[in-house]
């Protein structure tokens, strides 16, 4: 493996009585893809919170880059380059597609407290977005306001957000959830356009699209990790099978 | 790159430049010389409604901008406008350094409420914001020596604007004053708004979380966006402690408030030019119905808002803005 960058160490997270997350651990190397899958309700989401800092782990480490990062304020991670996206959208509903893309890249490059420079507009920062809304395919869209889109867009604005950060790491929580799915592989052909040297971690549950992005797989099942390894072993897993009651070992079933 | 980015070319350069200054000078111009030529013998009413447009311009940088919920935002209009009382009373003249009083103390007034209101969110932040603005308005009351308690603070006399024009009894040098003050400001404020923390602001409104996943601390964008707001609104205070030379309790109260959030509501919280027309609206609406009709005025209002909300739930501004956009978009197709 490339040398790790993100690392959790036995992390756990429990709401009230309900450990929603239990003792995981693993490694995420430099320009890695690896795949993180489970059932409905294994924790996905939540330990990606956990990862970025909007949830605190009840127990455990997670270490970003040789830094113990458990403690830090989530903007802290981002400028670290620790990047998400979200199973559901989160944009900035009132602004048009290129200045989504833009405020990402001013805040990034710390512009964000100048009160009297044209936003979207500053030399450097204009090249900036169109180059990542033109990687995505959504160039013609930059002038629309992001109410305006369809759902399936708005999952690449969301990635071109991300992207906008100059991550090290870039988690996407099901990217193509709630998109149509012909619409699907547009999104993956997107993700496989992004730059080799970002490191992702993808939840999905579509294993067609898994076996297409990642080597490695990781399955949660109940907060625990319960297999991690060959993405041609996962569906061979007894207790895999036995997590998904068969449903996704034929890999075809789409939630 | 080709033509397909024009829509978000910057048709800016010098002449958006220009234009970002020639629009505000020329209809707030227009506007105040109508006002001059419609109510020549009401120029301290124009004069009022100036000073609370900036209040409203303020509230709309916290609620339209940044998402704030506050319904005590006088506060911080009134404590500047005393401010600007005493400081007066005590010998300076100058009316620019009374303004500069005022936006001073409305900074600092800004900056300690947006240290507390934007700490939290939705109704403990609006049951905060009113807390404020009533322990304000009780101090008020309390501090007679400072604020002439229910009396109100009398005896301002500001001198004259650059040593030449005096302020008279016509209203007539207040009016340009406040005019050309409110002019500066929207410029100032349209600027504001378009650049990197202005847009800023505007992605933490929509979407805090996201605005955290962005990598920007929001507390410290929403306390410095209040204390712009917290200058703005003192300056109206200032406008109104200069103008009218005495200041009352009501320009601490909720109901200056909740006043100015309706204005700002029925003109489109999110856009100046929206908060700039509920202002005008609503107060030349009070203005003319109360006279009209002064047992029913509250009603008629009353029943303004509810057509608003039924025909414009965005209110005045982005309507009008959508209608004018539309027969643009007529007129430009063969
Ligand atoms: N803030 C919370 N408070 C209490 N319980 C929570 C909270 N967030 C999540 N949970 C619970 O934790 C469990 C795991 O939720 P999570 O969203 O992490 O699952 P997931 O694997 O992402 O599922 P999905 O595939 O549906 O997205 C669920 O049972 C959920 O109800
Ligand atoms: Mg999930």
């Amino acid at each position: 493996m490339t040398r790790p960058l993100l690392e959790l160490r036995n992390v756990s997270r429990a709401f009230g009585g309900l450990r929603v997350n239990a003792e995981v651990s693993f490694t995420l190397g430099e320009g890695e893809r690896v795949a993180l899958i489970g059932p409905n309700g294994a924790g996905k989401t939540t330990l990606v919170n956990v990862i970025t800092g909007d949830l605190a782990p009840s127990e455990g480490r997670v270490v970003f880059d040789g830094q113990d990062i458990t403690d830090l304020s989530i903007p802290a991670r981002v400028k670290a380059g620790l990047v998400r996206t979200f199973q559901i959208t989160r944009l900035f509903t009132g602004l048009t597609v290129a200045e989504n893309v833009a405020l990402a890249v001013m805040q990034r490059r710390g512009m964000t407290w100048r009160f009297f420079a044209r936003a979207t507009f500053t030399p450097g920062v204009r090249e900036e977005w169109r180059r990542i809304l033109e990687l995505l395919g959504i160039a013609d869209l930059a002038a629309r306001p992001v109410t305006e889109l369809a759902y399936g867009q708005q999952r690449l604005l969301d990635l071109a957000i991300g992207l906008a950060l100059n991550p090290k790491v870039l988690i996407l929580d099901e990217p193509a959830a709630g998109v149509p799915h012909d619409e699907a592989p547009k999104i993956l052909e997107a993700i496989d356009r992004l730059p080799r040297e970002i490191a992702v971690l993808m939840i999905e549950h579509d294993m067609d699209l898994v076996f297409k992005f990642a080597r490695r797989v990781l399955v949660l099942a109940n907060g625990r990790l319960i297999f991690e390894g060959d993405a041609g072993a996962v569906t061979r897993d007894e207790e895999v099978r036995r997590a998904y009651l068969g449903s996704y070992a034929d890999g075809r079933r789409r939630a | 790159m080709t033509g397909q980015h024009t829509s978000v070319e910057p048709r800016l350069g010098p002449p958006a430049a220009v234009r970002q200054l020639a629009v505000p000078v020329i209809v707030i111009g227009l506007l105040g010389a109508a006002g001059y030529l419609v109510f020549p013998e009401d120029l301290a009413f124009l004069t009022r409604l100036i000073s609370i447009t900036l209040l409203v311009l303020s509230l709309d940088l916290v609620v339209g901008y940044c998402g704030v919920a506050t319904l005590g935002h006088a506060a911080i209009f009134g404590v500047a406008a005393y401010a600007v009382g005493n400081a007066c009373i005590a010998g300076l003249a100058d009316p620019l350094l009374l303004l500069a009083v005022g936006g001073l103390s409305g900074l600092v007034m800004g900056l300690v409420s947006g240290a507390i209101v934007t700490r939290f969110h939705g109704l403990p932040q609006l049951v905060l914001s009113i807390a404020i603005g009533q322990l304000v308005g009780a101090l008020s009351n309390k501090l007679s020596s400072l604020t002439g308690g229910s009396d109100g603070l009398s005896g301002i006399t500001p001198g004259r604007i650059f040593g030449v024009f005096g302020f008279d009894m016509f209203s007539r040098t207040g009016y340009l004053f406040s005019l050309a003050v409110l002019i500066v400001v929207f410029i100032v404020l349209t600027r504001l708004v378009a650049s990197p923390f202005g847009l800023l602001c505007r992605g933490i409104r929509d979407n805090n979380l996201r605005a955290r996943m962005i990598g920007a601390a929001v507390y410290p964008r929403l306390i410095a966006m209040y204390g712009v707001s917290g200058v703005v609104a003192g300056i109206g205070g200032a406008l109104m402690a200069i103008n009218t030379g005495v200041v009352g309790l009501d320009s601490v109260g909720f109901e200056r408030s909740a006043e100015a959030l309706v204005m700002l509501v029925l003109g489109g919280a999110g856009s100046l030019w929206g908060a700039l027309f509920g202002a005008i609206v609503f107060q030349l609406f009070e203005h003319v119905v109360s006279a009209a009709n002064p047992y029913h005025w509250l009603t008629l209002v009353g029943l303004l808002l509810v057509a608003i909300v039924l025909f414009a739930p965005q209110g005045l501004g982005p309507a009008v803005a959508s209608r004018w956009r539309r027969l643009r978009r007529a007129g430009a197709r063969p």
